[in-house]
């Protein structure tokens, strides 16, 4: 039997949008005036899918929609989905932050957050007692923070401020003692949001192992809302990928990530771009992607040919510049890069056209971006389109085609193999 | 012969072993479906907690609040320390605030508008009078905004909400006691000075009426925080009503003047709980006005009604609040 520690049903969520005002009151009035006959709230049926982008017509969204899950005891469920998504106003129920409008949620555990580090820390105390204050906030007894005092300010790596009010801390060192607190609390389900966006690489590292030892070697429960891909793949078991309030993907962290990686940037290919003409004397003019036959594409097969037709207007300063592009994926690894000297080919001004070959069966399946940079190396950018080419690279049989799913890297190289033991 | 008994018996044994296996995997399945059953029964029993929309009618949890008393220290102790953090006079805010207000108001109201204070001298009438109405106002105010002030804590993690104003409440105590000594320092002086002065023996139940101060500033400051996370409106009303109930409760005047002088507003200040309070407890330090028994009675009851329906109030507010803020 799986042994479920957190459960959570129907959860849904409204707000109200605009400001508070006299409207509010009428609304107030008319909730009170329903309730009092015994009638369902009025605006819980009004109310529509929270989508930041569109105008709506109703003042309701709901922020968090029909949202079913379970958590197992010991797994780290990552909750991932575009700013907006909900993921923030889900952990916010979690923690009893604020109530859903409708349907409960059911534990096993206490539950601790960690939704943004420093809570409560208060500038004019030191460092010792601000870990004493924000560690009671976070539901510890006094005497839990003593037994485990030396351990999280080792954690923390503050030892020398401890005595030092925190107001005096850098940023950094704040966000180090706030996560040394929560890391030794000992709830059995810990919600982390994003706290790993601060602090340095060295501490980032430790606060993941941390959780890694939290989750693994101690089995405590872990629900962790991240953006960063890296953290939640390294980290996750099991991810739940959210969107406009609803789940849209529950299941195997490396699917999730590409779902979320797919869904958020690689919505439409574009196999051509067309600068606006500018007044610049030097720039890009049209890029396209083209395959064997000249034709515009943004899929491409693993075994064919890709080339990028590069055209440009040729200044007389820039005749001594380069163009040049780089590659990366959707994980944002630089895959290769390639520049030219322009004098190679040209000695006067005006347009000019380039056409770059990429070698074929090199590129990994994969969906790629690119960037192109007109420039004089070292001195100056002349032209420079971020992400303005991107196309995919499809499966059409690889040796690695039978694992599906699996990162064999960026590119696939035809390596030598020799049997030496005949 | 023998080969045949042999077999038979091997085919008994055979049979039963397969009777046994059979009547092993209906134990099993049976087994399993009793523990599929206790299972879910389990999920239904065995939470910890649920955390639903609505509150029930009337659900403080106590037995969270005394796990979080560690939390309440602290935050007592996070108040005391941090007020007077970079002031250079410090605590003698505390004290500079009563002192000028007790002149100002015996200049106003006994020299120049000259109330009578009969025997005991006006300073100390109005000094008595002030120390128990900050503690109250101290109260209203720090809790009033509970929610508002707090809304940056309240929005990341959950504690009992009620530890925060629970927690003015208490640090407000040692704002208090500061003021009281001024207040005792200055009866000791006027005793030098031979001024007739004598405690009621009731002053032991001084204690009892600042606690109820206490509670009084609680619930209203509970029920008008509450109130405040929606309307901003309350947080006007509470700094200008603060000075309007100062003059209806008998802080600078004693209970039977307003009675004797203006009979038709009379009303107002026998139905104030707090002019109540201040009058007894002046009785009590000064032996001075009069103590009556229904007005306390009367005091209490509305006290205790203003925290039960604050808390219930405060206690419905607190579970989303956020959302609104």
């Amino acid at each position: 039997m799986k042994d479920i520690i957190l459960k959570a049903e129907n959860i849904s969520k409204q707000y109200r949008l605009g400001q508070v005002g006299t409207g509010t009151l009428s609304h107030d009035l008319n909730r009170w005036w329903h309730q009092i006959r015994g009638k369902e709230d009025p605006y819980l049926k009004v109310g529509e899918v929270n989508d930041r982008s569109t105008k709506g017509t109703s003042d309701y969204v709901w922020a968090l929609q029909n949202i079913n899950f379970e958590v197992e005891r010991g797994e780290v469920l990552g909750i991932i989905g575009k700013n907006g998504a909900g993921k923030s106003t889900l952990l916010k129920i979690l923690s009893k932050v604020t109530a859903p409008t409708t349907g409960s949620i059911k534990s096993r555990g206490r539950i601790a957050s960690l939704l943004e580090v420093g809570t409560g820390f208060n500038g004019e105390m030191t460092g010792r007692e601000n870990i004493y204050l924000n560690g009671a906030i976070l539901g510890m007894t006094k005497k839990e923070i003593t037994s485990k005092l030396d351990e999280i300010i080792e954690f923390s790596g503050c030892e020398r401020y401890i005595d030092t009010p925190v107001k005096r801390y850098s940023s950094g060192m704040t966000v180090r003692l706030a996560f040394a607190v929560a890391a030794f609390l000992e709830p059995e389900i810990l919600v982390v949001d994003e706290v790993l966006a601060v602090g340095d690489a060295e501490f980032q590292k430790k606060a993941i192992g941390k959780m890694q030892d939290i989750s693994k070697g101690e089995g405590r429960t872990v629900l962790f809302v991240s953006h960063n891909m890296a953290a939640v793949k390294s980290l996750c078991t099991k991810t739940i990928m959210m969107e406009n309030g609803r789940i849209v993907f529950e299941g195997n962290t490396n699917e999730g990530i590409d779902y979320y990686l797919k869904s958020n940037e690689y919505e439409g290919y574009r196999g051509r771009y067309v600068s606006e003409p500018t007044h610049k004397k030097s720039a890009f003019i049209s890029l396209s992607l083209v395959d064997k036959e000249n034709e515009v594409r943004t899929e491409f097969g693993f075994e064919e040919e890709i080339a990028i037709i590069i055209k440009i207007k040729i200044g007389e300063e820039a005749l001594r510049g380069n163009v040049g592009f780089r590659v990366v994926d959707i994980k944002e690894r630089v895959i290769f890069s390639s520049d030219v000297k322009i004098s190679n080919f040209v000695d006067k001004e005006g347009e000019c056209e380039f056409k770059v070959l990429i070698p074929q069966k090199i590129l990994a399946p994969n969906s790629l971006k690119i960037t192109f940079i007109y420039h004089i190396p070292n001195i100056a950018f002349i032209d420079y389109l971020a992400d303005c080419l991107s196309f995919e690279i499809i499966e059409t049989g690889s040796d690695f085609a039978q694992y599906p799913g699996l990162d064999f890297g960026c590119v696939l190289l035809d390596c030598e193999w020799k049997n030496l033991s005949n | 012969m023998f080969c045949k008994k042999r077999l038979f018996a091997f085919s008994i044994f055979f049979c039963t072993g397969k009777i046994l296996l059979i009547v092993e995997v209906k134990v099993k399945k049976a087994l399993q479906e009793n523990s599929f059953k206790m299972n879910n029964v389990n999920d239904n029993k065995d939470w910890l907690f649920e955390i639903t929309p609505k509150n029930k009618f009337f659900s403080l949890n106590f037995k969270e609040i005394w796990q979080y008393r560690d939390l309440l220290f602290l935050f007592v102790k996070r108040d005391v320390i941090t007020v007077y953090k970079q002031t250079v006079l410090g605590p003698l805010w505390y004290l500079i605030q009563p002192l000028f207000t007790s002149v100002t108001f015996t200049i106003i109201f006994n020299n120049v508008a000259g109330i009578n204070t009969g025997t005991v001298p006006p300073f100390l009438f109005n000094l008595a009078g002030i120390t128990v109405w900050n503690y109250f106002t101290a109260c209203l105010t720090g809790t009033s905004d509970t929610f508002k002030a707090n809304a940056s804590i309240f929005g990341k993690v959950y504690f009992p909400r009620i530890i925060t104003p629970l927690s003015v409440v208490i640090s407000n105590l040692l704002k208090f006691g500061i003021q009281f000594i001024i207040f005792i320092t200055f009866y000791i002086l006027y005793c030098f000075k031979g001024a007739s002065l004598a405690l009621s023996p009731l002053v032991l139940f001084f204690p009892v009426l600042i606690a109820v101060m206490g509670v009084l500033g609680l619930g209203l400051g509970m029920l008008i925080s509450s109130m405040v996370t929606k309307y901003r409106d309350f947080s006007y009303l509470v700094t200008f009503g603060i000075q309007l109930l100062m003059y209806l409760s008998a802080v600078m005047y004693p209970m039977e003047l307003i009675k004797n002088k203006i009979p038709a507003f009379g009303w107002l200040v026998e139905y104030n709980p707090l002019a109540y309070i201040i009058e007894t407890s002046r009785y009590m330090l000064l032996n001075v006005g009069e103590i009556s028994i229904l007005g306390l009675s009367y005091t209490l009851i509305v006290t205790i009604a203003i925290f039960f329906i604050g808390l219930l109030i405060f206690n419905r507010t607190e579970k989303s609040f956020i959302d609104t803020v």
